[in-house]
């Protein structure tokens, strides 16, 4: 069988993909912020072991470096930020109201099934042994987007945007053993950048229309300001 | 003439016989009304009796009838999947012979004319006996109208209530939509093909696209008859408001009917499968499983409940259908004919338990003048033969072991675990979530008939009538007995059942499922031993020593007895049949989960004294799919009535305009 | 399939049943130990039958013959479901009988029967209970069946023996279809079994109840039968899980010192799952009902995610 044909570490990464697809489920379905922030850096923290488990099988070292810049980053210092965020507008004990949870479960599990189908021609390609995983992590970038699209909260877009990353970098060490080091620190620091960014915004925003809720945006329509405006000038 | 097709032609002369006797006196003698339905039972043993016939002959029989056109005269072929499909038609009939002259003297005395009754129901059958034996598409269309338009006086019997009426109106409209559809299908073959025959149709040669487009309409056809989601609503409406035993009828051996008309034209005439077409059948069946199923759960009126379920268990035989047509196409040739015969198995076992499903609710209907379950309670004290039949009957259809249910369900599950043979991986996953669902199904069904046998035949009676009501009369109680036999042989005895149901793929496909059988009649295995055996007589066995036997041992060692006493009733007065839970309140904590896929309209009305909670879980097809397709039709006909201005020169002058146009064509 | 074989199934199917209050009683210890008490004895549960099947059996004035019956039926079904699990040995002819789908349908007509006669009596505890059971087994088993799915396509069969075949003589491999199966099977089995936090098996308030509020009206040589079932039961799906999922140590020859062997094997497992019971009993509260639909929603969500692991990872293209 396939997987008997692998090593030991190979198949620990498989379990590890996995999990980190169980954590951007976990993600999608989880109504508490807090919950869903722990779940973000447990995520974080899979996907570092499994490039650390990826540089040990295939002697890569330069993936050691990558992992550590995943953990530390991804799994410490965001999950960080966003728990000072959550403190600072007052969201620790929110919990949303999900619309459809089930139906959001049965949408990403159709995703899954669809990223698999899309993979096929190429994980017939002769890439390294783990190219199974790309299906896994195309699927967490989707799922990361399903959630922006499912989830009404600010805070809750932000950890879906950047579980999209986590799937993009799993995707390029599992199909060809990491991305160039340049890369890999420019997306880092990118991302970092985002977060304080988001950060900010949404102090502003709460502070304009008193709400994070990201449907509530719509009222910052053309025909509202110039209705402001008029009522400014009267 | 091969003796087996003697039977069936003599079958369908002895039906016509009971029709003429139904139609002319039936109604005044009560000797008469019994000669009457000791004509039905001698046609299905005449059916039971070809069908089995045609299921151990080699080859298919066919005779050419002196009726029809000149041209095109109507030819009757009774083959493995015939005589297959004779066997519900049979069986029921020989239960609902000896059922009918115990419940239909309640009809005499009454308004509506037993004459109907009598009558449309031999039509009835005869309809459903040509369908199955037709073989060309001119008296197959012909008996399938035969049979859609006496089954509509059937469901109308009780006019005088108008949502009979409109129920009855649904059901025709239906039927016949579906009835043009298979037309159009057949008209599809046929343009490829040289003939109206079904050899000739074998044989047209189809491009994929218009293949694709002959099944459409055909599964839309087929369907529609056998009560698909979304195109079951008649379903709920017309079966419950006929007589007991013709919703038996139309719920046991109608829905088959029309399974056979879509195996006949999908496996037969077509030609080459394409697995989408399985993908499609398997997504819409086990769709219609699961509505079906929680559907059924929350409905308090008991023949309504036992409608629902004949959705669900329709969708449990095209998921069947549906996975052999997977597997054929993709080149599995012997997992696509276990999954066919998982499907027929559970066709036959559904025809049974429904049927004796029906008869019982008819017989609580005859003692105590109630369909509604709210009102019940407590029969199995007052007529308890009825209810270890209906025990039977519940155990069966929640697919239990060790009765019939449970064996079409497992060998439904080992075709679908057989998933593993597909190369697309795709599908590799699709199947497994469709068995999941069929699971799903199951443990709702088992949920909805506790809900059923337990608020009406357990806890205390709610209702002065249902405390009145006694045991009905022998006959009633035959016809049951008769169904729950079959129920339980068909259970145990698997082995034999599927060495006749065999003969179907062989005939149509050239090979069958010999290693099934291979180990003996005491053990079944589909695909090996090593991948799954079941032996349903060691496990009857084995449940009636451990249980007799913790029986027996308890008498032996002289321990103390029994005492009555009153029940528990946490330091309050004595619980009267109030306090017991209800059929609403049963079904609450799935109507709150799945509350998205329901309608559900609840209050509180009144104040004080007065309060009173409604509650209403109606279909969603309703405002999804129904609303909306007759309000466009109304729009677009109203639009129409343009063209009837009034004025007699623009009718002359769309004439002038017809006239002119069709000599264009014509030159 | 040799008389002897019969034998030892037979033997084995005893011994199981001999021992299901033990577990039982092992868990109960376990967690009294972790609430700093002493706890009762092991042999407690046996006291117990032995006094409930001395004592009158008292029936409700409005019970019928259905309500006298249904303790046979469910200790005869799960007696029979028992039976089938390979405990001790692997290659037993009981295989052949029913594979594992047949024990699911067994253990859902033990369930059938019970949910009745909950309902049979006319209180409202008693459909109180029957209802919330089925919502509970409705919910939970298309996650049980799937995750079974999941290792039949693995191992490319039903048969409980060519399933712990299959797994054993395999060489040891990370399955991440297995393990997310394992984690649904722990799940599901907690609900179905009624223990924390899904249903408290020693709650005297009938509103909390679900399992014990449809044997309220039992008493007797009847609730006796049915406290066994209930125990064995909970002995059934820890040896499915054990000794499936890590079947080394199973007797894989009928020679006395594999038996032996296998013998020691079930029990260390068992033991060690009851601890884990007994731990996450403490720790956890009982979920409200309405959370359990949720529940059984992250065990069928792990089961289809063992699937998708199997397709997507383990098969590949």
């Amino acid at each position: 069988m396939n997987l008997l044909h692998l090593t030991l570490t190979e198949q620990a990464v498989f379990v590890l993909a996995a999990l980190v697809l169980f954590t951007s489920f976990a993600l999608l379905a989880q109504a508490r912020l807090l919950a869903a922030v722990h779940a973000f850096a447990w995520q974080g923290a899979l996907v570092a072991a499994a490039t650390a488990l990826m540089a040990a099988a295939g002697g890569e070292s330069h993936l050691y470096l990558s992992a550590a810049l995943t953990l530390g980053l991804k799994a410490i210092l965001i999950p960080w930020m966003l728990h000072r965020l959550i403190r600072r507008l007052a969201l620790e004990r929110h919990v949303e109201s999900m619309t459809h949870p089930a139906l959001v479960t049965m949408a990403g599990a159709a995703i899954v099934i669809f990223c698999y189908w899309v993979v096929l021609p190429i994980a017939r390609l002769e890439l390294a042994a783990t190219r199974n995983i790309l299906a896994i992590s195309l699927s967490v970038v989707l799922l990361g987007l399903l959630m922006m699209v499912a989830r009404r909260q600010a805070v809750s877009q932000v950890i879906g945007f950047m579980s999209m990353e986590n799937g993009l970098f799993l995707a390029a060490v599992a199909a060809t053993s990491g991305m160039p080091l340049v890369v890999e620190l420019g997306v880092a620091f990118d991302v970092l950048v985002a977060a304080v960014l988001f950060g900010v915004f949404f102090l502003q925003i709460r502070d304009s229309i008193d709400s994070l809720d990201v449907d509530r945006l719509n009222r910052l329509t053309e025909t509202e300001l110039e209705a402001a405006e008029q009522e400014g000038e009267r | 003439m091969a003796i087996h097709l003697q039977f069936a032609l003599g079958s369908i002369l002895t039906l016509l016989a009971a029709a003429l006797l139904g139609f002319t006196c039936g109604q005044h003698s009560s000797r008469l009304r019994r000669l009457y339905f000791v004509l039905i039972g001698v046609a299905g043993v005449l059916a039971l009796l070809a069908g089995l016939g045609a299921l151990n002959t080699a080859g298919p029989v066919s005779v050419e009838l002196p009726f029809g056109l000149p041209w095109l005269p109507w030819q009757v072929r009774l083959d493995a999947l015939s005589g297959f499909f004779l066997l519900p038609i049979g069986l029921v009939s020989i239960a609902v012979s000896l059922y009918g002259p115990g419940y239909v003297r309640e009809f005499a005395h009454g308004g509506d004319p037993l004459a109907v009754l009598g009558g449309f129901t031999g039509l009835f059958i005869i309809g459903m006996s040509l369908v199955v034996l037709a073989d060309d598409a001119f008296l197959f269309m012909v008996a399938w109208e035969l049979m859609s338009v006496s089954s509509y006086f059937l469901v109308a019997f009780q006019h005088e209530q108008a949502a009979n009426r409109r129920a009855a109106f649904l059901y025709l409209l239906m039927a016949h939509i579906g009835g043009l559809s298979i037309l159009l299908g057949y008209g599809v073959l046929a343009g490829f093909g040289h003939g109206f025959d079904f050899d000739s149709l074998r044989t047209a040669e189809l491009s994929p696209l218009w293949a694709t487009v002959a099944f459409g309409l055909a599964f839309l056809g087929f369907g529609m008859k056998a009560g698909l989601v979304p195109l079951h609503a008649w379903l709920p409406e017309a079966h419950p408001v006929a007589p007991s035993h013709i919703s038996a009828m139309m719920s046991g051996v109608m829905l088959k009917v029309a399974v056979y008309g879509f195996i006949r034209f999908v496996f037969d005439l077509i030609g080459t499968l394409q697995w989408g077409w399985g993908v499609a059948v398997l997504a819409v069946g086990s769709v219609s499983a699961v509505m079906g199923a929680l559907y059924a759960l929350q409905q308090n009126d008991i023949k309504r409940l036992l409608a629902y379920s004949s959705v669900e268990n329709i969708g449990i035989v095209f998921i069947g259908l549906g996975l052999s047509l997977v597997f054929l196409s993709s080149g599995h040739h012997l997992l696509g004919v276990l999954a066919l015969v998982a499907a027929l198995y559970h066709a036959l076992n559904h025809a049974l338990f429904k049927s004796l499903l029906f008869l019982g609710a008819g017989a609580v209907l005859h003692a105590s003048h109630e369909r509604d379950m709210e009102h019940m309670g407590g029969l199995l004290r007052r007529m308890p033969w009825t209810g270890l039949f209906f025990l039977i009957g519940c155990i069966s259809i929640s697919a239990l072991p060790p009765f019939n249910g449970f064996v079409s369900e497992w060998l439904t599950f080992q075709a679908a675990l057989q998933a593993w043979h597909l190369e697309s991986g795709v599908l590799r996953s699709l199947v497994p979530i469709a068995a999941a669902m069929l699971a799903l199904t199951g443990a709702l069904a088992a949920a909805g008939f506790v809900k059923a046998y337990g608020v009406a035949f357990l806890g205390q009676a709610r209702s002065r009538h249902v405390r009145r009501a006694r045991e009905v009369s022998p006959g009633m109680l035959a016809a049951q007995a008769w169904l729950a036999l079959l129920c339980l042989l068909l259970g145990i005895l698997p082995v034999p059942v599927i060495n006749l149901i065999d003969a179907v793929p062989v005939q149509l496909f050239g090979s069958g499922l010999e290693q099934a059988t291979a180990h003996g009649w005491l053990w079944l295995t589909p695909i090996a031993p090593e991948t799954a055996s079941y032996s349903p007589l060691l496990v009857l066995l084995a449940l009636a020593l451990v249980g007799g036997g913790a029986y027996w041992l308890l008498k032996r060692f002289g321990l103390p007895g029994t005492r009555r006493a009153d029940a528990w009733d946490c330091g309050f007065s004595a619980p009267d049949a109030r306090m017991q839970y209800t059929g609403t309140a049963f079904s609450q904590p799935m109507r709150r989960v799945f509350r998205p896929l329901f309608r559900i309209d609840e209050a509180v009305d009144g104040e004080g004294e007065g309060r009173r909670y409604r509650l209403q879980v109606s279909d969603r097809a309703w405002a999804l799919l129904y609303a909306p397709v007759a309000s466009g039709v109304q729009r677009a006909a109203r639009r129409i009535t343009w063209l009837q201005s009034g004025s007699v020169r623009a009718y002359l002058g769309w004439s002038l305009a017809t006239l002119l146009a069709l000599l264009w064509v014509i030159s | 399939m040799s008389a002897a074989s019969w034998l030892l199934a037979l033997l084995q199917a005893l011994l199981f049943i001999a021992a299901a209050p033990l577990l039982a009683a092992w868990v109960k210890r376990v967690k009294s130990r972790l609430q700093n008490r002493r706890g009762p004895a092991l042999l407690q549960p046996y006291r117990d039958l032995r006094k409930l099947f001395a004592k009158e059996s008292v029936v409700a004035h409005t019970a019928s013959p259905l309500f006298r019956a249904a303790p046979y039926v469910v200790f005869a079904a799960t007696c029979l479901a028992a039976a089938l699990i390979p405990l001790v040995a692997a290659q037993l002819p009981t295989a052949a009988v029913a594979d594992v789908i047949v024990l699911v349908g067994l253990l859902g007509l033990a369930r059938f029967f019970l949910a009745l006669a909950g309902m049979d009596v006319g209180t409202a505890f008693g459909g109180m209970g029957s209802s919330r059971e089925m919502l509970v087994s409705g919910l939970a088993e298309p996650a049980l069946l799937l995750a079974v799915f999941t290792l039949a396509m693995s191992a490319h069969t039903t048969n409980l023996a060519s399933v712990i075949d299959y797994v054993g003589r395999a060489d040891f491999a990370l399955r991440p279809s297995f393990m997310f199966a394992f984690g649904a099977m722990l799940l599901v089995a907690v609900a179905e079994t009624g223990r924390v936090p899904v249903d408290n098996p020693a709650t005297h308030l009938e509103l909390t109840m679900i399992h014990e509020a449809m044997i309220l009206e039992y008493s007797g040589r009847h609730l006796a039968l049915m406290e066994w079932a209930a125990q064995l039961k909970l002995m059934i799906y820890g040896v499915l899980v054990a000794n499936v999922f890590f079947p080394w140590g199973i007797a894989t020859e009928l020679t006395p010192a594999a038996l032996g062997m296998g013998l020691l094997a079930v029990t260390a497992k068992l033991a060690l799952l009851g601890i884990a019971l007994a731990l996450s009993e403490t720790v956890l509260a009982k979920m409200r009902l309405f959370r359990a639909p949720l529940y059984l929603n992250v065990a069928f969500l792990l089961a289809l995610l063992g699937l998708l692991s199997h397709v997507i990872l383990e098969v590949g293209a």
